[in-house]
């Protein structure tokens, strides 16, 4: 029987059709890459599936996911919606507390979870959501004693006896599922206010996989990483539908630590991360040449000047002069294809990055060394994707065109508008919301703002919420701002203030690792986060990286008004455990505002120093304070014609 | 599901008598207690009670000038490390006592020594038996490197590593060796809180999943109270206490022994 192929369970019965013996899970467990065949997963999907159905699981009914990127686990996914239930992953780092929420909203009763650790916490959960009846887990260690949880072993094992029985059962399920059902609920990170679930239907997937796989001509023979949190939009995309979609093979790390070793031992074609990761791994680069020795320090340095010259025009095939293609030729030898393997991209046909803004600096890096890294950009509500980089149309300031089958139209307030079918069913349980996101003319409301540019690229500029005006009535755009200053390696993290305020001030975080080595080869002895924040070098050092900001935003009058003239470095990481970021490590600006407000005051009435405590939470639950007398500076200011003013790009 | 619903077997290790001296130094005077097979049994007390000594005791590195030991139902005066080790007790040290300049991997698979029978011969040219035995042993080491989750450092010089992930390493080697006792000289020694909760939960985990008896040294007091079954409490090479945690934080002695009475 040919299964449907609207459907994403149907997906998998037509790849065990074409290629059932080919690999298409791989997992490094024990050491060993171990290798799932299209033809093993679909009967271990199915023997979970049974299992859940004798377990009473039906059509309809939602199953939570929460772990780190297990085969098992995408298994789980595909054996619940096999049934017509709706998975439900969440974020695996959450505290118990944030799980509450998510269950009690999809009024979860079902969960397949990794471990132990996962387990504890919706065992903690449960006595407040009241619905969660039945927990599976996948690794079993330490949950020997434990009672009233089942194993997947367990789980497959009562599934295969009822398979037994119900030969037919499994098809006619999968036969049932239309292409409008709801596949899957994602809960957007909630910068503002409590996470909604977004209900997409396998046809929404589909049609968003189907358009990316076409368009980067995804096939059996590429190779991804299966690493980001699989209750993130992306990582269901691209590891999950696409792999359904394209057939090609999907591998699960190790470990969360080990993403970097599996990445060199896999060789991806096809790789995706947020900017953040694409910044720690040129980080870790920089520290290490930074200790190499001078002949390989001048090596490295004089390819990678003939690179940032030439490296991403040879990419784009535009003219370059026949001596420097003979250089990068010779750099490709020595730096860049070593670099490239060190690295685990030497395979890479595509690379994406999205999420959020990268550094030029960042990007031009890996397009220099030639991978062909390019941005997208989209959101939960549009199936991950809206806008795409065409090869040999890749601009920094811009994510591309709309995608295929993507409508676009920017309103008169410059909100982005989408219409298409990935876009959501709803939002579950809100009609208000969903009411409020989609307009009487399909138009589904980003809330991003942005303009097209003369070639028909979409230019982001900040969340449409979140651009204001300062007192004098200038442009703020405090995205635009923040993400400047993140784009230096010391700046992890900054929040700007500035709507209906006379001037700009902005609160930074350090970032650690690199901060922590400038310190170190200045010997400069610091005790913790806290203590090197509070260093007068560190904040000297932070001062240089705003006015060179100041000194490029002078040089764009839109935002000219928008420099910053007060700065502090917190005295602690913000961190989304004590609330302040999301899980996916966006600020959230209101609350930060709301907690930190003795210190915004103080940005704006001249104080020089301000005393605060405030309340951290430990991984482990705990709560402790850490004190700290902050030091709030000043920052120099540009105008237009001055010569520090200098245009982007020439940094 | 608490942790210390295990089963309380018979007993395992037998210490009758103990007294060990070095000269005119009594490091040990008269000690008996007994561990039960599936439990984690403390030894407590403050510096110099004698608790790393009892340890030595126990796998053979001392031999105390009187008293019997009875492990597994063989009683003997004391024994020699070797054969210590042959008969299933392996033992970490509260100094590392790890091969700096090899592997994680190299050092773990040092703790699979005992276990294997190809010849000098068959392993120098990489033979039949030595190669298939190879496989096997490294298959139980991933097991552990699993189990302690240290896969991320598997190709990593000891030396290059952080302290508390050291200790991880010796836990692992000793774990190779497939003990059916293991004695743990303060592996939660300095640790910060997250280190600690980890090796308490991997020293459970241990417990419980291969059913291995555990003798631990630990100043830790919390760490003490919440993952043993049962304390002893040595001061000056006596015992003063012996019992479930609650019954010796309660005891008299015990208490005096740690904030010091006025004489």
């Amino acid at each position: 029987m040919t299964a449907g192929l609207d459907t994403l369970p149907g997906l998998l019965l037509r790849q065990v059709e074409l290629r059932g013996g080919e690999p298409a899970v791989r997992e490094k467990d024990l050491g060993i890459w171990q290798t799932w065949t299209w033809r093993e997963v679909a009967d271990e999907v199915r023997a979970i599936a049974c299992g859940l159905a004798a377990q009473g699981f039906r059509r309809g009914m939602h199953l939570a996911l929460v772990g780190d990127n297990r085969p098992r686990l995408y298994f789980a996914m595909a054996a619940a919606q096999a049934l017509g239930g709706v998975p439900v992953p969440m974020y695996q780092d959450a505290p118990a507390g944030e799980f509450v929420y998510v269950l009690k909203d999809a009024e979860i009763v079902y969960a397949v979870v990794e471990d132990q650790e996962q387990v504890d916490k919706l065992i903690e959960a449960a006595p407040e959501v009241g619905t969660l009846k039945h927990i599976y887990f996948d690794d079993p260690r330490g949950l020997r004693n434990y009672e009233g949880i089942v194993s997947l072993d367990e789980l497959q094992r009562i599934g295969r006896e009822f398979d037994a029985k119900h030969p037919r059962f499994v098809e006619e399920e999968i036969a049932k599922g239309r292409s409008d059902d709801v596949a899957i609920i994602l809960y957007t990170s909630g910068t503002t206010g409590k996470p909604k679930g977004v209900c997409q239907t396998h046809g929404a997937f589909l049609s968003a996989a189907r358009g990316a796989c076409e368009f980067d001509g995804l096939n059996p023979r590429d190779r991804i990483l299966a690493y980001l949190p699989m209750a993130w939009v992306g990582d269901h995309l691209f590891s999950y539908v696409n792999w359904l979609v394209a057939g090609f093979t999907i591998n699960c790390p190790e470990s969360a630590d080990t993403v970097m070793t599996d990445l060199r031992e896999i060789g991806p074609t096809y790789y995706f991360a947020p900017p953040r990761i694409f910044e720690n791994v040129l980080t870790q680069v920089m520290i290490r040449m930074e200790d190499a020795c001078a002949f390989k320090k001048w090596m490295f340095d004089s390819c990678m000047a003939v690179a940032r010259r030439c490296g991403a025009q040879i990419m784009d095939g535009s003219p370059v002069p026949f001596a420097d293609r003979i250089r990068y030729w010779l750099g490709n030898v020595f730096v860049y294809g070593p670099l490239r393997n060190v690295l685990g991209l030497s395979c890479i046909r595509v690379a994406y990055t999205a999420g959020a803004a990268i550094g030029p600096d960042l990007f031009r890096f890996y397009r220099s060394i030639g991978v062909n890294l390019k941005q997208f950009y989209g959101s939960t509500e549009t199936c991950a994707i809206i806008c795409l980089q065409h090869d040999r149309e890749v601009k920094l300031d811009t994510v591309g065109r709309p995608a295929p089958g993507v409508e676009l139209r920017v309103a008169e307030s410059s909100e982005v508008l989408v219409r298409g079918p990935m876009l959501l069913k709803e939002y579950y349980k809100r009609p208000d919301a969903t009411a409020e996101s989609i307009d009487s003319e399909g138009y589904f409301h980003t809330g991003d703002a942005g303009y097209f540019d003369e070639q028909g690229h979409l230019k982001l500029i900040d969340r449409a919420k979140d651009v204001g005006r300062l007192a004098s009535g200038s442009l703020f755009a405090p995205n635009y701002v923040e993400n400047k200053l993140k784009f230096f390696p010391h700046i992890k993290e900054a929040v700007a203030f500035g709507h209906g305020r006379e001037m700009v001030c902005v609160f930074v975080n350090i970032d650690m690792g690199s901060v922590g080595n400038w310190a170190e080869r200045r010997g400069l002895a610091y005790s913790g986060y806290t203590d090197l924040a509070q260093k007068d070098e560190v904040r000297e050092l932070v001062r240089e990286c705003i006015e060179k900001v100041n000194g490029e935003l002078a040089a764009e009058p839109a935002v000219a008004g928008s420099q910053v003239h007060r700065f502090l470095v917190l005295h602690k990481e913000l961190d989304p455990d004590d609330d302040e970021l999301t899980r996916t490590r966006k600020v959230r600006r209101g609350f930060v505002a709301e907690k930190y407000r003795s210190l915004i005051d103080a940005l704006y009435d001249g104080r020089e120093v301000e005393h605060i405590e405030t309340l951290v939470r430990f991984e482990d639950g705990r709560t402790g304070i850490v004190a700290a007398d902050i030091r709030i500076e000043k920052a120099r200011t540009f105008s237009g014609r001055d010569p520090a003013a200098i245009p982007r790009g020439r940094r | 599901m608490s942790p210390h619903e295990r089963p309380a077997g018979e007993v395992i290790l037998e210490l009758e008598n103990i007294s060990l001296a070095f000269g005119g130094v009594k490091a040990l005077s008269d000690i008996s207690f007994d561990v039960r097979e599936h439990e984690v049994r403390a030894i407590i007390g403050p510096n110099g009670a004698g608790k790393s000594s009892m340890l030595n005791v126990i796998n053979g590195v001392y031999h105390p000038q009187q008293g019997t030991i009875t492990f597994r139902g063989q009683a003997r005066r004391g024994m020699n490390t070797h054969a210590a080790a042959a008969h299933g007790i392996a033992r970490t040290f509260q100094n590392i006592a790890l091969f700096k300049g090899m592997t994680v991997l190299d050092n773990i698979m040092t703790g699979r020594n005992l276990k294997m029978k190809a010849s000098f011969v068959e392993q120098a040219i990489w033979l039949g038996r030595a190669r298939r035995e190879e496989l096997e042993h490294r298959a139980k080491v991933e097991e552990v490197i699993d189990f302690l989750e240290i896969q991320h450092i598997r190709k990593t010089p000891v030396g290059r590593l952080p302290y508390g992930l050291q200790k991880r390493v010796e836990l692992a080697r000793a774990l190779a060796a497939e003990p059916t006792l293991l004695l743990l000289d303060e592996p939660m020694a300095g640790m910060n809180v997250e280190e600690k909760q980890d090796m308490c939960r991997f020293v459970l985990d241990v417990n419980e999943q291969y059913g291995t008896t555990i003798v631990l040294i630990e100043h830790d007091m919390g760490v003490v109270m919440d993952i043993s079954d049962r304390v002893v409490v040595l001061d000056y090479g006596k015992k003063i206490g012996d019992g479930p945690p609650d019954e010796v934080r309660a005891n008299q002695a015990v208490i005096d022994a740690y904030l010091g009475v006025a004489h």
